[in-house]
C-alpha cells in the first residue's frame, strides 16, 4: 500500500534540516508545519499549490534578494557591500539603458542616460570594481538583463575565472527573458527570432557548464507593471516559460536539462488576495504542464521556482512614506504565496532611484516579515481557506483560457504562438487595453489611491531626501571607458569581433566561447552587440496605441 | 476638445504604459494624437511633429534624462522656426520642473497627475484659431 499524502509529506519533512528557530506564536503555542486534511495536497507534492518544499520556510527563508545599480561600477559596488553588511542574503545588478540595450556609454544615443537608472557596465574592467570584494562562489548574483543578457554572461564568467572562481561554481540567475522585452518592458535589440538564438545559447551552455546557474528567470514583473492583469501577467509569463522549453526541445536538450535551470520572476501588486492566487496557480499550471505536456519526469522540472518583486506601479509620489505600508503587504503576500526570494521596492521610487537608507528599510520590511511576525512558520497558511482556494482556481481558469489562444495562435507551438503574437502586437496590445481600463477606475474614482485622488493632506510637504545623479557619473564612466579603449590590444579585438560576426552567421554555433573570448580582450558590450547587430539586423516596434 | 498632439519616447526609454494610457485619454477627450514609437532622438520628434503639424508635443520620460533630452526637443523645434509647446510626463523629481520651465518646457506633469489637468492643460496650449 502507498503512503497517504500525509506521511509521505511527514518523511520528506523530517528528512529536511530546519532552522534554528523556535516554531510557536508570540504566546508560546506550538505551530505545526502544515495544516490540512491527511488525504489532501501537502507542499512539496505534485502540482504544488502549497509550495515546493516540504519544509518550506522552516528549512531556509527566502533570500532577500535586493535590486541595486546606479552611476559607474564603483558606486554600486558600494552598495552592493552595504546590502550584504545590512543582512542581505543575495545581489541583483540593475544596469543603466544604455548597457540593456547594448550600447556603449559613449554612444550618441546614450546621452543623458549614462548610469541612471542603474550601473553603467561598458566592458570587463566595469565588471571587475562592480563584483570587487564580494565572493562570487558565496554570494548569488542576479542580472536583471535581457538583449546583450549572453554578453553580459560571458563579462561575467571572465570576471569570475580572471578571479580564481570556477565557471561551475558561479551561483545565480540572468534574466534572459526576451519575449517580455517585445510583450512590455521593450529593451529589445535584435529581432525576436534571432534573439531567440542567443537565448538557446545560453541555456545550452549553461546546461553543460554552469550547474549552479540559473539560464532564465521568466518574468512576469514587468507584463504586470506595464498594465496587465494578474491573469495576463500569470498566462504571459508561463506562456514564454513553455517557449523556452520548446526552443531548447528544438536545440536537443532534454526538458529536464533545461526545466530545472528556468525561475521565474512575478510582481507582487496590492490586490493581497489576488496575488496569493496567482502564485499558487502559478505552480499548479506549471507542473501540469510541464508533466503532462512536456513529459518532464524530473520532479524539479515541475517545481516551479520564483522570485518576487513588489509592485513599483503600485507606490505614490505623493505621501511617500505611505509605500513603506504598501511594500509591506505586497511583501506579506510574495511570503504568504511562498516565494523563494523577494526584493521590497523603497519608499521613494516612484521619483527616484532609491537612496541607501530608503532601501534600508524596505530591507529591514522583509527581516521584520521574516523574524518578527512568524508568517514563516507554517506552510501555506491560507491553503483551505474558501477564498483563497476558489480564487487560485478561477486565476488558473482564465490563464489556462490565455494560454490555449497562445498555444492556437502558434497552431500546436507555443514558441510559434508567442513570437506570432508579439509580430502582431497581441499582446502588447492586451496589456495596453488592461492598463487603460484599470486607469480610467482610477480616474472616475471607482478605485482610490491613498494620496491621489483620496486622502490627499500632506500631498505639498516635500522634505523626502532623494538619491541624485548628476552628469558627472556620465563624464567619469565615459573617461572610464576611453582609457580602457587606449590600453587593450586593438588588433586581438578586432580579431574577437570579426570571429563573433563570423559566427553568428552559422546558426549551428554556440556563440558563448566566442563571447567569452571578445570579453577576456576588452571588447566592449557596444562593440560586441554591434558585430551581432551585423548579421542579426534590429527590431524595430510598429508603434500602436 | 480640439487639438492634434504628437506623443513621443526620446531617447532608449522603453516604459511606454503611461505614453499609451495618456494617448487613449487625449483621443478620447477629442483630441487626435499621433504616437511615433520608441527610441526616437529628439531631432525626430522635432522632424515629426513639423511634418504632422501638431500643436502640441508630449515627451514620456521615465528613465531619468528629462533634464538633458527635452531641452534637446525643445531646441530642436525652435532651430527649425517651431513654436510648438513641449510638455513633459512621468518621472520628474520637483526639484527638477524649475529647470525644465526655464529650459522652455510649457508644462510638466509628475506621478499622479490626473486625466483632467492633463487634458485641460494641453488643450490650454492648442491655439484658440485652430
Amino acid at each position: 500500500m502507498t503512503d497517504s499524502p500525509h506521511e509521505t509529506w511527514r518523511e520528506n519533512y523530517d528528512a529536511a534540516r530546519t532552522r534554528d528557530a523556535d516554531f510557536t506564536t508570540l504566546s508560546g503555542i506550538p505551530l505545526e508545519p502544515v495544516y490540512g486534511p491527511r488525504d489532501g495536497e501537502f507542499p512539496g507534492q505534485f502540482p504544488y499549490t502549497r509550495g515546493i518544499h516540504a519544509s518550506m520556510y522552516r528549512s531556509k527563508l527566502w533570500t532577500m534578494r535586493m535590486f541595486a545599480g546606479f552611476g559607474t561600477a564603483l558606486d554600486t559596488n558600494a552598495r552592493f557591500r552595504e546590502i550584504i553588511g545590512a543582512g542581505g542574503t543575495g545581489l541583483s545588478t540593475a544596469f543603466d539603458m544604455p548597457t540593456l540595450l547594448g550600447l556603449d556609454s559613449d554612444d550618441p544615443m546614450a546621452l543623458g542616460e549614462v548610469g541612471r537608472c542603474g550601473v553603467a557596465i561598458d566592458s570587463l574592467a566595469d565588471v571587475r570594481d562592480l563584483f570587487a570584494g564580494i565572493d562570487l562562489s558565496r554570494i548569488t548574483t542576479s542580472m536583471t538583463i535581457n538583449s546583450p543578457a549572453a554578453v553580459m554572461l560571458a563579462l561575467f564568467v571572465a570576471q569570475a575565472e580572471e578571479s580564481g572562481v570556477a565557471r561551475s561554481l558561479l551561483g545565480g540567475t540572468l534574466q534572459n527573458d526576451i519575449l517580455k522585452e517585445y510583450q512590455a518592458q521593450k529593451e529589445f535589440v535584435f529581432p525576436p527570432r534571432q534573439s531567440m538564438r542567443l537565448v538557446r545559447d545560453t541555456m545550452a551552455f549553461t546546461a553543460a557548464e554552469m550547474p549552479k546557474w540559473n539560464s532564465i528567470s521568466v518574468s512576469g514583473y514587468h507584463i504586470r507593471e506595464a498594465g496587465s492583469t494578474a491573469a495576463e501577467e500569470l498566462a504571459f509569463t508561463l506562456a514564454n516559460g513553455f517557449a523556452y522549453v520548446e526552443l531548447a526541445r528544438e536545440a536537443g536538450l532534454g526538458v529536464d536539462d533545461v526545466a530545472p535551470r528556468l525561475s521565474f520572476f512575478f510582481n507582487a501588486h496590492i490586490d493581497f488576495f489576488e496575488e496569493i492566487a496567482k502564485y499558487r496557480a502559478a505552480r499548479r499550471v506549471w507542473a501540469t504542464w510541464l508533466r503532462g505536456h512536456y513529459g518532464a519526469r524530473d520532479e524539479r522540472s515541475w517545481q516551479l521556482r520564483f522570485h518576487t518583486q513588489t509592485a513599483g506601479v503600485s507606490l505614490t509620489a505623493q505621501q511617500p512614506e505611505v509605500n513603506i505600508a504598501r511594500t509591506a503587504i505586497e511583501a506579506l503576500a510574495g511570503v504568504l504565496g511562498g516565494t523563494q526570494s523577494l526584493h521590497t521596492n523603497s519608499m521613494d521610487e516612484a521619483i527616484a532611484l532609491p537612496t541607501a537608507k530608503a532601501a534600508r528599510v524596505a530591507l529591514r520590511t522583509q527581516q521584520v516579515l521574516a523574524h518578527e511576525t512568524n508568517v514563516a512558520h507554517v506552510a501555506d497558511p491560507l491553503g483551505g481557506s474558501y477564498f483563497v482556494e476558489e480564487l487560485t482556481s478561477e486565476v488558473e481558469r482564465q490563464a489556462q483560457e490565455i494560454l490555449a489562444d497562445i498555444m492556437e495562435k502558434g497552431h500546436g507551438s507555443m514558441l510559434e504562438g508567442c513570437i506570432t503574437g508579439i509580430e502582431e502586437n497581441w499582446f502588447q496590445g492586451r496589456i495596453a487595453d488592461s492598463a487603460y481600463a484599470l486607469e480610467k477606475s482610477f480616474n472616475s474614482g471607482r478605485r482610490i489611491v491613498v494620496g491621489v485622488n483620496a486622502f490627499t493632506e500632506g500631498n505639498d510637504e516635500d522634505d523626502l531626501a532623494i538619491l541624485r545623479i548628476t552628469s558627472d557619473d556620465e563624464k567619469k564612466q565615459v573617461t572610464r571607458l576611453a582609457r580602457v579603449r587606449a590600453s587593450r590590444d586593438t588588433a586581438r579585438v578586432d580579431e574577437a569581433l570579426a570571429t563573433l560576426s563570423r559566427e553568428a552567421a552559422d546558426p549551428t554555433i554556440n556563440l558563448m566561447p566566442a563571447l567569452i573570448d571578445a570579453a577576456r580582450v576588452e571588447a566592449t558590450v557596444g562593440e560586441m552587440m554591434g558585430a551581432m547587430v551585423k548579421v542579426f539586423g534590429r527590431h524595430v516596434e510598429v508603434p500602436s496605441l | 476638445m480640439r487639438g492634434r498632439v504628437l506623443v513621443a519616447k526620446v531617447g532608449l526609454d522603453g516604459h511606454d504604459r503611461g505614453i499609451k494610457v495618456v494617448a487613449r485619454i487625449l483621443r478620447d477627450a477629442g483630441m487626435e494624437v499621433v504616437y511615433t514609437g520608441l527610441f526616437q532622438t529628439p531631432e525626430m520628434v522635432a522632424a515629426a511633429a513639423i511634418q504632422e503639424d501638431v500643436d502640441v508635443v508630449g515627451l514620456s520620460m521615465l528613465s531619468g534624462a528629462h533634464l538633458t533630452l527635452a531641452p534637446l526637443v525643445v531646441a530642436a523645434l525652435r532651430e527649425r522656426g517651431s513654436e510648438i509647446p513641449v510638455v513633459v510626463g512621468g518621472i520628474v523629481p520637483s526639484h527638477d520642473v524649475e529647470e525644465l520651465t526655464t529650459t522652455g518646457v510649457a508644462a510638466i506633469f509628475g506621478p499622479g497627475a490626473s486625466a483632467e489637468e492633463i487634458v485641460a492643460t494641453i488643450s490650454s496650449l492648442v491655439p484658440q484659431d485652430h
